[in-house]
């Protein structure tokens, strides 16, 4: 448990966030230091001492190297921050990858890479976090999922699916633990400054920030305060929610 | 088969998991409807049961198992 104990306020949790070396991950991961809380990181690429460099802020996040596609090091992730941090009590299950094409030059690598990772990758680590979740009878897991889920968007079809794929899982576990005060919500965020989305090409951003109402994508920081609010004591009576962050692109299509 | 022993640490599980008072967890009692058990005590209870016996309990195993006595049966027998 917390060293600062129940009912401490926002402040003090064990957080978890996979994908948290960069992009959403770490501004989720640095939102959540500010709140006061311990926060533990998943990185596939990136080395500790590349995070630690990120800046004074992100100095105290506590990284651990996880494949999210090896159960195995889902396990000895979670075993790391379990001996390091305690047991996590919020779990933001965010790493997530694109491999974009077209569905007719899609072969079976692309879409089983992205589903993998994307999908089952979050049940690995969602299935992983929710045991001592379900014994101390509470927890938050926050599944970050995309507007492409329901807006839908070319080239990404692995993607979409994947992203949809976890509002389904999302629900259906909400279902399975709201009796142990657990809540597990989606966000849903559009056009985030990221380098994923530097990817898709400055053209497609533009194409796509012309049918944002306002205008302009998201940083960071804006997916982290949905993020923590669904975590946060505010959010107490919200499960199997999916909060759109995507500045009216979908607009909880 | 089990032993006392074995019954004991069961019933141990049981009364840890399913936070009951330990004159509830007899062979006769019905998890649901003596014990106030849902699907998801059940499964915490069979994790329980299997990190304490140190056995396995395929999913097909549970199907018809619905008091105390048929779960310490199904436990006892792999030991």
């Amino acid at each position: 448990m917390s060293a600062s104990g129940e009912g401490a306020g926002p402040g003090g949790r064990v957080v978890l966030v996979t994908g948290g070396s960069r992009g959403i991950g770490l501004g989720c991961a640095r939102r959540f230091q500010d709140l006061g809380d311990r926060v533990a990181v998943t990185y596939r690429h990136a080395p500790p001492a590349e995070l630690a460099g990120a800046g004074p802020d992100a100095v105290d996040l506590f990284p651990v190297a996880c494949d999210v596609r090896q159960p195995a090091e889902v396990e000895s992730a979670f075993g790391a921050v379990e001996a390091a941090l305690g047991p996590v009590e919020v779990l933001v299950a965010n790493a997530g990858v694109t491999k974009d094409t077209l569905l007719l030059r899609m072969g079976e690598e692309a879409w089983d890479e992205v589903l993998d990772t994307n999908l089952s990758g979050v049940y690995r680590v969602v299935r992983r976090g929710l045991g001592p979740m379900v014994r101390a009878r509470r927890g938050r897991i926050v599944v970050v999922s995309s507007v492409v889920a329901f807006f839908g968007s070319p080239g990404q079809v692995n993607y979409g699916a994947a992203k949809a794929g976890l509002v389904g899982l999302a629900r259906s576990l909400a279902r399975e633990v709201g009796s142990r005060g657990i809540t597990v919500n989606v966000v849903a965020p559009g056009v985030v400054d990221t380098d994923m989305i530097a990817t898709l090409g400055e053209q497609r951003v533009e194409q796509l920030l012309a049918l944002v109402p306002l205008g302009r994508r998201a940083s960071p920081a804006d997916v982290a305060g949905a993020v923590a609010f669904l975590a946060s004591d505010d959010a107490a009576y919200i499960t199997g929610a999916v909060l759109p962050v995507d500045g009216g692109l979908a607009m909880g299509m | 088969m089990g032993d006392d022993a074995s019954f004991d640490k069961f019933k141990a599980c049981a009364i840890d998991v399913l936070q009951v008072p330990p004159d509830k967890v007899v062979p006769e009692a019905r998890f649901g409807d003596d014990l106030d058990a849902d699907s998801l005590d059940l499964v915490e209870l069979v994790m329980a049961l299997e990190e304490a016996f140190d056995v396995t309990v395929d999913e097909s195993e549970l199907e018809g198992i619905e008091t105390v006595g048929q779960a310490y049966e199904l436990i006892s027998a792999k030991l």
